[in-house]
């Protein structure tokens, strides 16, 4: 058994795939408030990583960089690089509207507008898109056929989105994220409200978005980073403790902090 | 592993606690089974050797006792990391520790077959070679106890030595056979008896690794260089 556990290979892992993102040095400060403290990390490209670490340690606020959430709030500032396809996306001049349909976000709870089910995916599309109404209908379609939504609601496309279930609304708000052709989509938490059917639905979702999407998520629960990463990364008080791929992280993490924090012997 | 800092449910660290203490309990049991089959085999003591062969229902029932807690540590706790590996080793290492004694029922049988008949046999080599065995199970329980890896690896070598030896009585039984045809059926059960402690050297050897895995994460390489050459032996080179 130990021997085949050290020869599993990560089914997808590959250690030459160019990353998608690339983080070297990055810092991070709310006011005085040293957040992330020269943070190095890589995001491959058709992976998923999770970033798993305790209340506090700067998962959330990396993934808060990745697509410049932090500029809406006065006194939070990122130093160092943040390298999109070798573009660094924290210096002034970075397009953020162009940086977000890049780089979408699903958050914790699911946040629907108080539109129809269509609306909702065809909200974002027309932001960054002028498509005919066929064309629409097209890419709405297609989006809430990858998000796994599509038989639930095709009959019902008008309809309210706040009268679907939270699982549902999870995934529409997946679907509304992957309509505008993202290159990465980051996860905040996205299971945490839901129901352990609904997000087994949502970890199977990203297994199959994988394929076209850089994944990044940030949870707290052991066993879906475990289920859903390729690699994960441990952060602990604004530093990356340590990355590796799934099946190591969780049989045999280098870090004495690593071990302690996923065996539940922290502090 | 007794540095670590304690586990924040205190249940399931008396749980992890629980298995280590059921395995050395049952490491004992069939180190003291062991001890008594060749103390039977080495002083002819029959009634003592019947004893070994009741005792060893009690140590199956031991396996089948830590393989359901430990099922139980799978599926409610879900461990990882160096918990995880602790549980799966434990999972493991009983299942060698049961077959250790049936080993040691094994000599214990044959122990009485040979008390039957008549016919003097050597049994140097093989207090010599049980003495051995014993010192490697113990060591490697001790390591086990101890999360040892470096005394795991330290018993992982030292079987080289018996399996030395075991080449050197099975030599030794075929002259006597070939120097009488009436020793045939004592050396027989000899030979298996020999066997039977080579065996029981290679099962340490393997809860040696699953200890040392357990305890660092790491796998000793899946070959150890052999001692054992009865494979090769055919006949005694003539002079």
């Amino acid at each position: 058994m130990p021997d085949a556990v050290a020869r599993l290979e990560p089914i997808s892992y590959n250690t030459v795939a160019e990353p998608r993102i690339a983080i070297h040095s990055l810092d991070f400060y709310y006011g005085t408030n040293h957040a992330l403290k020269s943070v190095s990390l890589d995001f491959p490209d058709r992976q998923t990583t999770a970033m798993i670490g305790p209340s506090g340690c700067g998962k959330s606020t990396l993934l808060r960089v990745l697509n410049r959430m932090y500029d809406l709030y006065p006194g939070q500032r990122a130093e160092g690089e943040v390298l999109l396809d070798g573009e660094n996306i924290i210096t002034p001049n970075t397009d953020i509207n162009r940086l977000r349909r890049r780089v979408g976000m699903v958050f914790q709870k699911p946040t629907p507008f108080p539109k129809t089910i269509y609306e909702n995916v065809a909200f974002g599309v027309r932001l960054h898109e002028r498509l005919s109404r066929a064309a629409m209908d097209e890419r709405v379609e297609s989006s809430l056929v990858r998000a796994a939504l599509w038989d639930e609601v095709k009959d019902k496309l008008s309809a309210s989105a706040l009268a679907l279930s939270g699982g549902q609304q999870q995934r529409l708000c997946i679907a509304r994220t992957i309509a505008v052709r993202p290159q990465v989509i980051l996860l905040d938490e996205p299971t945490s409200a839901l129901d352990p059917l609904s997000t087994l639905k949502i970890e199977e979702l990203i297994a199959e978005l994988k394929r076209d999407f850089t994944i990044v998520i940030v949870t707290h629960n052991m066993q879906q980073a475990a289920r859903c990463a390729d690699r994960v990364a441990f952060f602990y008080l604004g530093e990356v403790v340590e990355v590796a791929d799934a099946t190591q992280m969780f049989t045999a993490p280098r870090e004495r902090r690593t071990q302690e924090y996923i065996t539940g012997r922290f502090g | 592993m007794p540095d670590e800092s304690r586990h924040i449910l205190s249940s399931f660290e008396a749980d992890l606690s629980r298995l280590r203490d059921m395995i050395a309990a049952m490491g004992g049991l069939v180190e003291t089974e062991l001890a008594d089959a060749v103390t039977a085999l080495l002083s002819h003591d029959t009634a003592l050797a019947a004893r070994v062969v009741e005792v060893d229902a009690r140590v199956d029932a031991e396996e089948h006792a830590i393989e359901q807690f430990a099922i139980r540590l799978l599926a409610l706790r879900q461990p990882v990391a160096n918990d995880l590996r602790q549980v799966v080793a434990a999972l493991k290492v009983t299942t060698d520790l049961e077959r250790v004694g049936d080993y040691a029922a094994n000599v214990a049988k044959r122990t009485m077959v040979l008390n039957d008949g008549t016919t003097a046999y050597p049994l140097a080599s093989l207090a010599q070679m049980s003495r051995l065995v014993q010192e490697n199970l113990k060591s490697t329980m001790d390591a086990v106890g101890e999360a040892d890896p470096a005394k795991a690896l330290g018993v992982w070598r030292a079987d080289q030595m018996i399996d030395d030896l075991y080449t050197t009585i099975f030599r030794e039984l075929i002259t006597y056979m070939m120097e009488d045809p009436r020793n045939i059926s004592a050396c027989t059960h000899l030979l298996f008896i020999a066997k039977n402690l080579e065996r029981i050297g290679d099962h340490a050897t393997n809860i040696a690794e699953l200890t040392y895995y357990a305890a660092t994460g790491e796998t000793l390489p899946d070959t150890r260089p052999k001692g054992d050459l009865s494979a090769f032996y055919t006949r005694p080179v003539s002079t």
